[in-house]
């Protein structure tokens, strides 16, 4: 009886989330599969990215310092017991192009931006706001959804490269200027060790998978919730942890599938 | 108004972004955009220049005067041509001067040590474009052990 | 031939439930042009559920709600969003828009669908803001209004593309007696002026009384009254006479299903 019993949840809990891509898929689909209209949609988009990207610099820009330094602080420790410490140039680039950037700016983003997204939509929602746009014959998914799905897309990976160039210098402060690397070998190494297709385009890749998938949990978590404070905050927090989640299976399967041959 | 500082914060957002990755490409990436008025160019052949890289230093006597700017193949004596670049700082080396790959530490980056030759009346000073012949290759281990070991055995056999 | 010439919203054998809570019984009633339908009944019941039936948000288990003769359930999503350009609602909560000023909320829509120049939008909500008593409010926002005064700007918005009718969700709760009063004249007024369908969902009966020109009572999944409210103040229906005159206890009893008091008291359970 138990047995049977805790089965049946597990299919049901399967069906549910097998029923719930489909309902987060159908919400992408109506929202980005539309007639572009330039005029209309640019201010939209506009107020969204500042909503979403300016609105988050400041956390990126600042943690990516620190991390930056901490991750050179850490490894010249290591490396100087090698002699190797010159090498502290491609330990801390690489570091930040191929994880640490796209992977911790979409948790830094998950964690600032997605449950704003989703906290909004929340407001809108119990606040009939998105009832009154499709009763103003409007359709809610493109006059809400699109623009800040568009806006946290394009938002994130432009975030990750900020995080990333401003960890590299954090890295070179701490190496160069505190620790005594020279400058030149500094660069020069870390230059040979990054390449552009392996490093950079990769950790553009992954910034934008990630950037996809956290605005997509974010906004149907925030169109789907139950429109009473409770709801608002059990959806906000099942943004962070999903998309979180989310981002770290995902560049687990990234990494095999780019650094795993 | 307040839309006007959105417009204006947001371009300001994508710049960052745009700059971000433009160091990244440039600066992280190794695509060089340096020319610099206060430095000359001299060029160098080595038969091997080993883990020599683009930027690594030129040194002096342990004083960095330049860095290298280039490592190409020469076409016809395939060998391997080197450019420095060299601080307008330090312009008097002469001609005589020659240069050797070298290696900081067992297991360090390597650089080009520059060793300034004798001075004499007929002897000019290196200037922009010049190239030094008188050049010492890469030390490269598996040579060595091999060179050792060949010396060894002929020794034996004698 | 001619009841049906005269209703603009009919609404047959509608059946709706909500998981297993079964909300609407087939029931059935008709919304005449230009006049002001009310609809009322206890809280819970799902008036504003009607509301959304009618304005196709939500989909019925059965029956068909007609506008003008056509299915509202069975248009395709273009020519149901044209039939709404034809209807508006006002919400129970406002709804307007957060980010924007009363202005910018009531021209929304002009703004969307009108394509007319914005010097011409700015006259056209002017005058609505005028007629709802806000034009002095217009650059203010949503969050800096009282209750009452968001309820009207909502009301400027949903009037601003002139719609040939209005739902109003609940107007009247949560508003103070001078509100109310403004609420009760604007939502007259404006039917009388601009010959509006109305539809009134609320459970202030002394208000709706005063407004209406045909009112339904829903009670317990059908409709148990109807008529004009003259009509309703002298009907002997017992649910009907419990649910006008406030009483708290008759057909609609006060305890909430349970077993047997004295056994429960006396632990009994189990």
């Amino acid at each position: 009886m138990r047995l049977t019993d805790s089965i049946a949840d597990l299919g049901r809990d399967a069906l549910g989330l097998v029923a719930g891509l489909g309902k987060a898929g159908l919400l992408l689909w109506g929202a980005l599969v539309q007639i572009p209209r330039p005029r209309k949609g640019t201010p939209l988009l506009v107020k969204q990215i500042y909503v979403v990207g300016v609105q988050s610099m400041v956390i990126i820009l600042v943690s990516g310092l620190f991390i930056g330094m901490v991750l050179a602080l850490q490894g010249y420790t290591i490396l100087v017991d090698f002699g190797t410490e010159q090498s502290l140039g491609p330990l801390v680039a690489l570091s930040l192009l191929r994880e640490l950037g796209p992977v911790v700016t979409a948790l830094l983003f998950a964690g600032r931006a997605g449950s704003a997204l989703t906290a909004e939509l929340g407001l809108m929602k119990s606040t009939e706001q998105l009832s009154s746009l499709e009763m103003m014959a409007i359709d809610p998914l493109r006059q809400v959804i699109a623009p800040r799905f568009w806006a946290g897309f394009f938002s994130m990976p432009l975030l990750a490269l900020m995080f990333t160039a401003v960890g590299i210098y954090g890295g070179y402060l701490v190496g160069v200027e505190w620790k005594g690397i020279d400058d030149g070998a500094f660069w020069s190494i870390l230059q040979a060790a990054v390449e552009w297709r392996q490093d950079i385009v990769n950790c553009l890749i992954k910034s934008f998978v990630f950037s996809w998938v956290v605005t997509w949990i974010a906004l149907y978590r925030g169109y789907q919730l139950v429109p009473n404070p409770e709801g608002i905050s059990r959806a906000t927090t099942q943004t962070v942890v999903q998309s979180s989640l989310a981002v770290l299976a995902l560049d687990f399967l990234l990494t095999a599938l780019m650094f795993g041959k | 108004m307040l839309t006007r500082k959105i417009e204006f914060l947001v371009g300001v957002f994508l710049l960052a972004g745009l700059a971000a990755f433009l160091v990244l490409v440039y600066k992280v990436a190794n695509v060089e955009v340096q020319t610099s008025s206060d430095t000359y160019t001299l060029t160098a052949e080595f038969s091997n220049v080993g883990g020599l890289k683009v930027r690594s230093p030129v040194k002096v006597g342990g004083v960095v005067v330049g860095r290298v700017s280039g490592i190409a193949l020469d076409p016809k004596k395939m060998e391997p041509v080197v450019t420095l670049t060299m601080d307008k700082r330090y312009n008097k080396f002469p001609e005589t001067s020659s240069l050797s790959v070298l290696t900081s530490g067992l297991l360090g980056e390597q650089f080009l040590g520059l060793t300034p030759g004798f001075v004499d009346d007929d002897v000019a000073t290196l200037k922009d474009g010049d190239r030094i012949y008188d050049t010492h290759s890469a030390l490269v281990l598996e040579d060595l052990i091999g060179q050792f070991l060949y010396s060894a055995g002929s020794k034996d056999k004698k | 031939m001619s009841q049906t010439q005269t209703a603009l919203v009919e609404v047959k054998n509608l059946s709706f439930s909500r998981g297993s809570r079964v909300l609407y019984d087939k029931i059935s009633l008709s919304i005449p042009k230009g006049k002001v339908t009310a609809i009322m009944g206890p809280s819970g019941i799902g008036k504003t559920t009607l509301l959304k039936l009618i304005g196709g948000q939500l989909t019925p288990d059965s029956g068909e709600v007609l506008f003008e003769g056509k299915n509202i359930h069975q248009l395709k999503r273009s020519e149901l969003f044209e039939v709404r350009k034809r209807m508006s609602m006002l919400f129970q909560s406002g709804a307007l828009f957060t980010d924007m000023n009363v202005f910018d909320n009531t021209a929304f829509a002009l703004r969307e669908h009108s394509g007319l120049p914005e010097a011409i939008i700015r006259r056209i909500v002017l005058m609505k803001l005028e007629a709802v008593g806000l034009r002095g409010a217009a650059s203010l926002m949503p969050s800096e209004l009282s209750g009452g005064m968001q309820r009207r700007a909502a009301l400027a918005r949903a009037i601003a593309l002139e719609p040939e009718m209005v739902m109003y969700d609940e107007p009247f709760t949560g508003q103070d007696p001078i509100s109310m009063g403004v609420l009760v004249k604007l939502i007259r007024e404006l039917s009388d002026a601009l010959s509006l369908t109305s539809i009134v969902v609320s459970h202030d009966v002394s208000e709706v009384l005063s407004i209406a020109d045909y009112v339904y009572i829903i009670a317990d999944k059908r409709i148990i009254a109807e008529g004009t409210p003259e009509q309703l103040r002298h009907a002997n229906n017992p649910q009907l006479r419990q649910f006008l005159d406030g009483a708290p206890d008759g057909p609609v009893p006060f305890h909430y299903p349970a077993m047997d008091y004295q056994k429960e008291l006396l632990g009994a359970s189990d």
